[in-house]
């Protein structure tokens, strides 16, 4: 077979296909053209604004990687005027991040970036090798997923940062949109394709610049610009993605490569269905300014600070988020929440019912947008996640003490 | 070309990253000699070679982490010099002497 051209400059020997449109890219080529669409995606949805200060939830992997490089050169490329800090948690796995800590360190180096680290002991009280020794290693992922989220907001409150960037891909994107169809819940799912998360409540910003970015592109991005990441699976998170969204999405990539991004499309689209939830889209497609959605639920699995959600811990967040359910169903203020979703200004309320996970034939009104009675933190419960999971630990370390 | 010169092996260095590294003794790039011909007297293509490195080079036991329903696993990226083998026709492509062959994966933490 004769070398391809890159079908842009049409000198160089293309070396990469991609999935969004099968072009076939030189080195080069690919690397602006990469660049150019998050700068985009960063345009259209305003995510920034000049002299920002913008914390980047780093793990050393190679999307967090990825997108301190990209931030970097874009931010000097086009003049954001960003204040780029490295934000990274210490899960408190002994020996798992040491080799991914080191990394981040070399890339502050290398980003010229002051790094930032925060344990979960201090922030908890709770290593994850002290959960581990409570509840054993069936359904930790939740528990570390759960902390994580709160513990980049605690991070970056400590810092006085009110933005967290992730590096949240496409690829993360479409499986949160199919775990969430499958369980028939339109409400988190149109959460989950926001780009920015937080309410004007919540304390700090989350916002994913690499939201329509295929992991396959981040990772040959990392490979052609030669950066330096670390990849390694949690130790306590079981191996195999078969049987999971993950590996569902892998296949259909495989078969079809634009599937990745249909779904990413196709969860906007259903996400402008639910009244009061505001999807965020590309500003070319009319929106001002990408609206946010409340971020509490966008609970990540292990290994980084993606959500990444193997079989069996796919059953054991379920499981997780039923039960949160049924106690969200006892508490809620319907009152409360008209009244809530009023002042906060939203759209007015269809008479569309909403189903709320698994299939529960119920219409439940739209969860109260409110804060956690113990910790201070945005919750549409009364008591946040994390909370939840630490009761729970604590009344366990309390028998193991008696 | 003589027949021995067609039961010699092809030089060829294989790496492995983005967690594949694991599999193979927890080294990245490996100097392999591959049979120039497969069982059958075919050319050495990307499916022999990935059939090869399974029965020889990698140590982990964990094989459906490399190989899915014998084709590499969904997820896996393997670069041909540099290019993604899609643009080399994948399994098909005939391995040549002093090719690298870069099997990374997207699977693992970000
Ligand atoms: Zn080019
Ligand atoms: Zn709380």
């Amino acid at each position: 077979m004769a070398p391809a051209l890159c079908a842009n400059c049409k000198t160089e020997r293309a070396l990469i296909k991609r999935p969004k449109n099968h072009a076939k890219l030189c080195k080069a080529c690919f690397i602006a053209v990469f660049e150019d669409e998050v700068h985009h995606t960063i345009t259209s949805s305003q995510l920034f604004y000049p002299g920002e200060k913008v914390a980047i939830g780093a793990s050393g992997g190679k999307d967090s990687t990825v997108l301190a490089s990209v931030l970097k050169t874009l931010n000097e490329r086009h003049g954001y005027g960003l204040d780029l800090v490295l934000l990274s948690i210490d899960e408190g796995i002994k020996g798992y991040r040491d080799d991914s800590l080191e990394t981040v360190k070399r890339n502050a180096a290398q980003y010229d970036m002051p790094l930032k680290v925060v344990g979960y002991e201090e922030l908890y009280g709770w290593t994850m090798d002290q959960v581990v020794e409570t509840i054993g290693k069936k359904g930790n992922c939740t528990y570390c997923g759960v902390f994580r989220r709160q513990a980049l907001d605690r991070g970056a409150k400590m810092l006085e940062i009110k933005h967290v960037v992730t590096g949240h891909n496409a690829d993360d994107v479409a499986e949160t949109v199919l775990m969430n169809l499958l369980r028939g819940d339109l409400a988190r799912l149109s959460r989950s394709t926001s780009i920015v998360t937080g309410d004007s409540r919540s304390e700090v910003k989350r916002s994913k610049p690499l939201k329509y970015s295929y992991e396959k592109e981040i990772v040959l991005y990392a490979h052609h610009k030669k950066l330096d990441y670390f990849s390694t699976e949690c130790i306590y998170s079981p191996e195999a993605f078969r049987g999971s969204a993950r590996g569902l999405i892998k296949q259909l990539e495989r078969v079809r490569p634009t599937a990745i991004l249909d779904i990413v499309r196709s969860g906007e689209d259903m996400a402008r269905l639910v009244p009061g939830e505001s999807p965020s889209s590309c500003a070319c497609k009319g929106q001002k300014r990408a609206a946010m959605a409340p971020a509490e639920d966008d609970v990540g699995g292990c290994g980084s600070q993606n959500g990444r959600t193997p079989g069996n811990e796919m059953a054991a967040m379920d499981k997780q988020l039923r039960e949160n359910e049924a106690n969200e169903g006892l508490e809620i203020d319907v009152g409360k929440a008209m009244s809530e979703s009023k002042m906060s200004g939203s759209e007015k309320q269809r008479d569309l019912p909403i189903r709320s996970g698994n299939g529960a034939s119920k219409a439940v009104p739209r969860q109260v947008r409110g804060n956690c009675k113990r910790c201070g933190y945005m919750s549409s419960q009364d008591i946040c996640q994390a909370c939840m999971l630490l009761e729970g630990l604590n009344k366990n370390r309390a028998q193991i003490q008696i | 070309m003589s027949a021995a010169t067609e039961a010699a092996a092809i030089p060829i260095t294989v790496d492995f990253s983005g967690g594949l590294e694991m599999l193979f003794d927890n080294q990245r790039r490996h100097s392999v000699s591959l049979p120039a011909v497969d069982a059958s007297g075919k050319p050495a293509t990307i499916a022999f070679l990935i059939d090869h490195l399974c029965r020889t080079l990698m140590k982990d036991p964990r094989a459906e982490l490399f190989v899915l329903d014998n084709h590499i696993r969904p997820g896996i990226l393997v670069l041909i010099n540099d290019a993604d083998w899609e643009l080399e026709g994948e399994e098909a492509y005939e391995i040549q002497p002093r090719d690298n062959i870069l099997f990374v994966s997207t699977l693992h933490g970000g």
